[in-house]
């Protein structure tokens, strides 16, 4: 009963998508205002029967229905129940309808909003009913999460055991919210594009919502990058694969956007450019979505897939970018350009930002995508990989991230070189000490790690220097600057506070030049080296989970004299699945790793290990928890708040009269 | 500054910049990509040794052989052929005899597929495309897509 409940939901929520697609926009063109205040009372309805669905099939799999085949093909009795609730989107139907969710969720947002004016609103939640029609019919008629199977097995298929993680419970659900996220932006902007205006207040009200799709969008890329890092039993944190660059086309496209998005907002300018982004912003989110869910491309990450769902995305994605690129060369010609301004000054800057941005992402679009088009032409299968995007990708992002302190310094419309080397010569001097100081301690090491790392620290300094001498006036007492500090405006220490988590990640990166990798066997009692330490193999011996077998290692790892941590490395088997996992063992020292994956053991007793030991590796996904953290402060930004209400009094000639 | 000459400025670098960037996609692009090989096409003495390429197949039926020191023999065949492959390290969770792998390294002059990368799947009904393809066109692969994987693991059983 309860699936059929849920399926139904889902039913009456694409009629009311309709609705609230069809009659608000006939209300905005026709200037009804009671047509056009339906769709926020429908958007609340659809977000309630989407729930109500996602709700269904959360009781079919905790209750472990298996007249269900969504639960039959991903539940078991013996899984535990975080992983019965989180095991609701660890197969393909179920994600879908988490995608649904979170796209129902942020139509009930913007309907609640009282930021935007009646107009935009209207329809920009006719734009999202489109978006929630195209995929409601692609789980309805491809994906049903709700379908029986008759007789009802006694017992289900079990959980993919690589998913059994708690990471699934995180990685997917933040992803998805960034993806989706990115739709509101691209509501706003087909809306601006349907009205043919557009101007700061549209800026204003599209900012937040591309910040927290943006905060969201980072938190959801370092989780599954740690996921993979410790799941897959390689140490690595990024490997290139199609999967991850379909995640980071979206950031690095989203990551201009907020740039450009502020730059419209300040200066009226780049008007055209931030719609053009918008677009494009959600279009990858989309194809992210097909290349995902479609398996045309062969990646570590990739599930099974039936080819033909693949199909079905590949139609809504054409549908929805070729229609909404259309739209763009159609309408932005209507749209009064904005201002042109001086090359040295902050918008210059980020015009600059914008550009290494989006050429970036066009690196990695190139090298996900040209193997696709390659075998549809010639029919040669190739893949591209790391060094690539090592000469593509690197040499765009490193002058940006050398430019950034600079842009991050300069003032609006006339900016002045000199003073902003001035204030910016300190981080530049300790950050070369830093490289220099380096490069003599680890002599003969990699050379890319102790610049990289130096480039890192110039980041962070930079953006500490900014808060500095924005709040500091010389010959003025500290506690007036602390005191000027704490006033700065959020969004000021937002953005000084997310380019220091880019530089504390660039650290983290970089210092992996000097991570360190010894494969070996040993026997109980004996100790392999690793990166000074010294791990000893203690015993092996096995015990039993809720639903799998596990063989685990103890390793003791010592420092200079007592030991320092004891990691446990394990092999879990499935027997519902027959598969087996590799459970890394892990001990933290500071902000470094030694990472132990277990191997085969041999007949006469001794035992294949992997170690790693990877210093300052975790300033990576620390840089990325920055990242957002600075977002979220820009987000609490009373100024750019979601639901500010709109300022009475208008600023500039360029807000809109309400 | 006149509007003109900011203009041109603006223009000139988006210009310089997106020249930039496809000049180094162009250029990375003729160095490093790896192009996938069935074992048939290995056999046919096609692929100089030393060049690197991607070897996908299935890990053949009793091939599997692990020396000392973690490094693993097998071969990966497509119904035709067989190359042998000698890796060293971890392999992943998901590789076992009789299932599609794809690997990565470079061919000695022996003839050994030296190979670096085993790839992991996440799954194991997941059969990478091209392994499916290169089966397909030894006429090894059975069924519909999604039922194949399936049969292949009932046969190694």
């Amino acid at each position: 009963m309860t699936a059929e409940l849920g399926h139904f939901a889902l039913t009456l929520a694409l009629g009311l998508s309709l609705m609230q697609c069809a009659v608000p926009f006939w209300g905005a063109r026709a200037g009804d205002p009671v047509l056009m205040g339906l769709a926020a009372p429908v958007a609340l309805s659809v977000f309630g029967l989407i729930a109500l669905a996602f709700g269904a099939l959360v009781v079919a799999h905790v209750g472990s229905d298996f007249s269900v085949l969504n639960v039959v093909e991903n539940s078991h009795t013996t899984k535990p129940l975080l992983y019965k609730i989180t095991g609701v989107w660890g197969n393909h139907e179920g994600s879908m309808l988490l995608w649904i969710v979170i796209l129902a969720i942020f139509g009930a947002l913007v309907a609640l909003s009282d930021s935007l004016s009646l107009r935009l609103k209207t329809n920009a939640l006719a734009v999202q009913a489109a978006i929630t029609i195209a995929f409601l019919v692609f789980i309805l008629f491809s994906s049903n999460p709700f379908e029986r199977v008759d007789p009802a097995p006694a017992e289900g298929q079990d959980l993919n055991p690589v998913l059994q993680d708690l990471g699934l419970a995180i990685h997917p659900p933040l992803l998805y919210l960034g993806y989706v996220g990115f739709s509101m932006t691209f509501a706003l902007a087909i809306a601006a594009l349907i009205e043919g205006r557009i101007d700061a207040g549209w800026a204003r009200a599209a900012r937040p919502w591309a910040l927290l799709a943006w905060c969201f969008l980072t938190l959801g890329i370092a989780m599954g990058s740690y996921w993979a890092y410790y799941e897959l039993g390689w140490g690595g944190f990024w490997f290139w694969d199609p999967v991850e660059n379909a995640s980071l086309m979206p950031w690095l496209a989203g990551t201009a956007l907020l740039h450009s998005i502020v730059v419209m907002e300040k200066r009226d300018a780049l008007k055209v450019w931030t719609i053009l982004l918008a677009i494009l912003t959600f279009s990858l989110s989309l194809l992210g979505t097909f290349l995902v869910r479609s398996g045309v491309l062969t990646s570590v990450h990739a599930f099974a897939v039936d080819p033909a769902r693949g199909t079905f995305i590949l139609v809504i994605l054409s549908v929805f970018i070729g229609g909404s690129l259309a739209l763009f060369a159609w309408r932005a010609p209507l749209l009064r350009p904005g201002g042109i301004f001086a090359p040295i000054s902050r918008e210059g800057a980020l015009i600059l930002n914008n550009l290494l941005l989006a050429s970036a992402c066009a690196t990695v679009f190139i090298g996900t995508l040209y193997p696709l088009a390659l075998e549809a032409v010639a029919g040669a299968k190739i893949s591209v990989g790391a060094p690539y995007y090592d000469l593509t990708f690197v040499p765009l992002i490193v002058p940006l991230l050398l430019v950034l302190p600079i842009g991050q310094a300069l003032s609006w419309k006339r900016g002045d070189l000199l003073a902003v080397g001035q204030r910016l010569l300190a981080a530049l001097a300790a950050a070369l000490c830093v490289t220099l100081a380096l490069i003599a301690w680890r002599s003969g090491g990699p050379v890319m790690a102790p610049i990289g790392v130096g480039l890192g620290a110039y980041l962070v300094l930079a953006a500490a220097s900014e808060i500095w001498s924005r709040s500091h006036q010389p010959g003025r007492p500290l506690a007036v600057a602390l005191r000027r500090a704490r006033g700065l405006p959020l969004s000021a220490w937002g953005s000084a506070v997310a380019h220091g988590g880019v530089g504390l990640m660039v650290i983290g990166i970089a210092a992996q030049g000097w991570s360190t990798e010894t494969i070996a066997t040993a026997r109980p009692g004996s100790a392999i080296e690793v990166g000074g330490y010294r791990v000893e193999f203690r015993d092996l011996g096995s015990r039993v989970g809720p639903n799998y077998r596990e063989e685990v290692a103890t390793l003791v790892i010592g420092g200079s004299s007592a030991p320092v941590a004891v990691v446990e490395s394990g092999k879990r088997f499935f027997p519902a699945r027959a598969t087996t996992t590799t459970e890394a063992g892990i001990a933290t020292l500071g902000l470094s790793q030694v990472y132990v994956s277990l191997g085969e053991t041999y007949p006469d007793g001794s035992v294949g290990f992997r170690l790693y030991h990877k210093p300052l590796v975790l300033l990576i996904w620390i840089g990325a928890l920055v990242m957002a953290a600075g977002g979220a402060l820009s987000l609490a930004d009373r100024r750019v708040r979601i639901g500010a209400a709109v300022r009475a009094r208008p600023v500039s000639a360029a807000v809109p009269a309400e | 500054m006149t509007r003109k000459g900011r203009r041109l400025v603006v223009i000139g670098t988006a210009g310089a910049v997106l020249a930039g960037a496809l000049g180094l996609a162009l250029n990375a692009m003729r160095d490093t990509i790896v192009f996938f090989r069935a074992p048939s096409e290995v056999a046919a003495a096609t692929v100089p040794p030393g060049k690197r390429f991607r070897l996908g197949g299935l890990v053949d039926a009793n091939s599997v052989k692990r020396g000392p020191d973690q490094t693993v023999e097998f071969s990966v065949g497509d119904g035709a052929s067989s190359v042998p492959v000698r890796y060293r390290g971890l392999l992943p969770d998901l590789f076992r005899e009789g299932q599609g792998v794809v690997t990565e390294g470079t061919l000695s002059t022996s003839g050994v597929f030296v190979a670096d990368t085993v790839l992991a799947r996440h799954d194991e009904s997941y059969m990478p495309r091209e392994v499916a393809d290169a089966l397909k066109s030894q006429g090894r692969w059975k069924g519909s897509e999604a039922a194949a994987p399936a049969q292949l693991r009932q046969a190694t059983q």
